[in-house]
């Protein structure tokens, strides 16, 4: 099991940059596609707000794989001591 | 082992504490239960299917500044105790939706109103991300261990009954005031409404104690100096905290807001049902699930929070396109045969000139009958124009009202969601609690909490609409998002997290 957390771990630090290149991708042809001014100043709204919030959280899962990775999660804490 | 009270004085304190945060949803959602009535009011009356998409970010904005209400009254919580604190949200988020109530429309004060409103709505975010972790820590620690998950589950139905109440107070007005009325100003009276839920709770609150275990660590002069800093500089500390929200919240917080929030919009925008139609069947369906909070909850103590949590994850991946097609198949009533009508009545016909030019649109409204027992209306917006006569529109088929199997039928599938969101939900407050040590655990565990719910969760509604509004996606391609970030989190939570509880939550 502790392979497989580790396995996996490589996964989620790769996911996190994919997840938000497509993302960015996503933004820029759905921006791209609206013409008109308050329907283009809405899109750019949207998609900054989905960029925003989820920029940091792609970082988090990046940061969670590489824990993964280096086996911190192969035996959780049992008590608040071991935290 | 924690300081557990007698029974009696337990009840007390989760009446105590679930009334306060009950009242705090309430507020939190009566916004997302008239999101359409407030793009109209918000937005210019051409503003069309931006306004609710607009409506709906503002919406969004309040959960997406949870995390931020978590961080700042989480510290506070963990500095200054879970009381005061808890106290002070309370009150910034009963006067924040006093005050929507009073903010004047887009035609008396232009894009000001939509501006303020955010604001409030900031505010409302920012307290309720102090509110629930408060709450449930406050809760927990008075807890017999061997009940922390049948006690902090009563704190866990207050979401579900502060949605059933904004639900029901809506309803209800709509009924007394007429649609008319009640679109015009009388949504305003569930948000002032308000001010009054908070005094009595405030009044309550205030003749509450300290949690026991924060006094003994007060007492001893352990209280954490820099929460935020142990909380997530220390890597065994943040390790958790990624955990918790990859492997539980993240999932858990899009099952609820799809079963429960998603699931109205649904219902309303893209079946068109009846205004009180969809709401009467969410009522029902929060009525009968609501009890399984605790059931779930209290069977966690015995079997542990991980396997019930993820096996409502999978049930609503698995079932979540299943439930909504049949939803759209139900209440398609474009082929239906001239033999299924009843009776068609035409109200008379409305005309409005169109700004700027001299066509008029006329629009023609005819109510229609089915034998089954179900009705709609058939909506005709025709173009007088004097150069090129009527050009006649697409008609609209909307406010369908089901037969009454039908509406049942709904209520079954509605129930059944609620029931997953009790599954994921029930137990969660005591699996976060047991994550923690006490003197981080407000500030360390409200922060998965929040952006779970209030950033997954929370944004459910507004990407599951804008999914569905692209070029090529059908009605249910909004249902990929929660269905593929709950995936993502069973996959997380099957691997990574334990089963163990953890008995001792006094350290």
């Amino acid at each position: 099991m502790n392979t497989l957390k580790k396995f996996l771990g490589l996964i989620w630090m790769v996911l996190g940059p994919l997840a938000m290149t497509f993302l960015f991708l996503q933004a820029i042809e759905k921006v791209g596609l609206t013409h008109t001014d308050i329907e283009r100043t809405n899109t750019i709204l949207q998609w900054g707000i989905i960029l925003f919030i989820f920029l940091p959280i792609s970082l988090g899962l990046m940061i969670f794989g590489f824990y993964a990775w280096k086996g911190e999660y192969d035996k959780l804490p049992e008590n608040s001591e071991e935290v | 082992m924690s300081d557990a009270l007698p029974k009696n004085n337990i009840f007390k304190v989760i009446g105590a504490s679930s009334l306060g945060t009950l009242i705090e949803w309430y507020d939190f959602y009566i916004f997302g239960s008239l999101a359409v009535i407030i793009g109209h009011q918000l937005f210019p009356e051409d503003a069309g299917a931006s306004a609710l998409i607009n409506t709906l970010a503002i919406f969004a904005a309040g959960f997406i500044v949870r995390p931020f209400g978590a961080l700042v009254f989480g510290r506070l919580g963990d500095l200054i105790g879970r009381k005061y604190t808890f106290l002070l949200t309370l009150v910034l988020m009963g006067g924040s939706t006093f005050f929507i109530g009073l903010i004047p429309s887009y035609k008396s004060i232009g894009y000001a109103a939509p501006i303020l409103v955010l604001i409030l709505r900031l505010i409302q975010g920012l307290a309720l991300g102090g509110e629930y972790g408060g709450a449930a820590t406050y809760v927990a620690e008075h807890a017999p261990e061997n009940k922390r998950g049948f006690f902090t589950s009563w704190i866990q139905t207050t979401a579900t009954l502060g949605l059933f109440l904004s639900l029901g107070i809506i309803v209800i007005t709509k009924n007394i005031l007429g649609a008319e009325t009640f679109g015009n100003w009388g949504w305003r009276i569930p948000f002032l409404l308000s001010i009054v839920l908070v005094v009595v709770s405030i009044y309550i609150r205030m003749k509450m104690h300290e949690s026991p275990l924060f006094s003994k660590l007060k007492a001893e002069g352990n209280v954490s100096k820099n929460p935020l800093k142990e909380s997530f500089s220390h890597k065994a500390n943040f390790k958790m905290v990624l955990l918790a929200l990859f492997g539980a919240t993240m999932g858990q917080g899009v099952i609820w807001y799809t079963g429960q929030f998603y699931a109205q919009s649904f219902l309303e925008n893209t079946c068109k049902l009846d205004f009180n139609d969809s709401r009467y069947i969410l009522l029902w369906g929060i009525a009968f699930a609501t009890p399984f909070f605790v059931v779930f909850g209290a069977w966690s103590d015995k079997v542990g929070r991980k396997w019930i949590m993820l096996t409502g994850m999978l049930l609503g991946i698995i079932f979540y396109r299943p439930i909504y097609q049949i939803f759209l198949d139900d209440t398609d009533y474009t082929k239906i045969e001239q033999s299924d009508i009843l009776s068609s009545t035409a109200a008379p016909a409305s005309a409005v000139l169109i700004p700027n030019s001299t066509d008029c649109l006329r629009t023609t409204v005819t109510k229609v009958m089915l034998k089954r027992g179900a009705s709609f209306n058939r909506v005709q917006t025709d173009t007088i124009s004097v150069s090129n006569g009527i050009l006649p529109a697409k008609e609209i088929i909307k406010d369908k009202v089901l037969a009454k199997p039908v509406f049942w039928k709904f209520v079954g599938l509605i129930f059944f969601q609620i029931l997953l969101v009790t599954m994921v939900y029930g137990p969660i407050a005591a699996f976060l609690v047991e994550l923690f040590p006490t003197k981080i655990r407000y500030t360390s565990m409200s922060l998965p909490y929040h952006i779970g719910n209030g950033v997954f969760g929370g944004l459910v509604p507004f990407i599951a609409t804008l999914i569905a509004s692209f070029s090529g996606s059908t009605p249910l391609s909004g249902l990929w998002y929660p269905i593929g970030i709950a995936t993502l989190s069973l996959i997380i939570g099957a691997i990574y997290l334990s089963n163990k509880r953890d008995e001792n939550i006094n350290d």
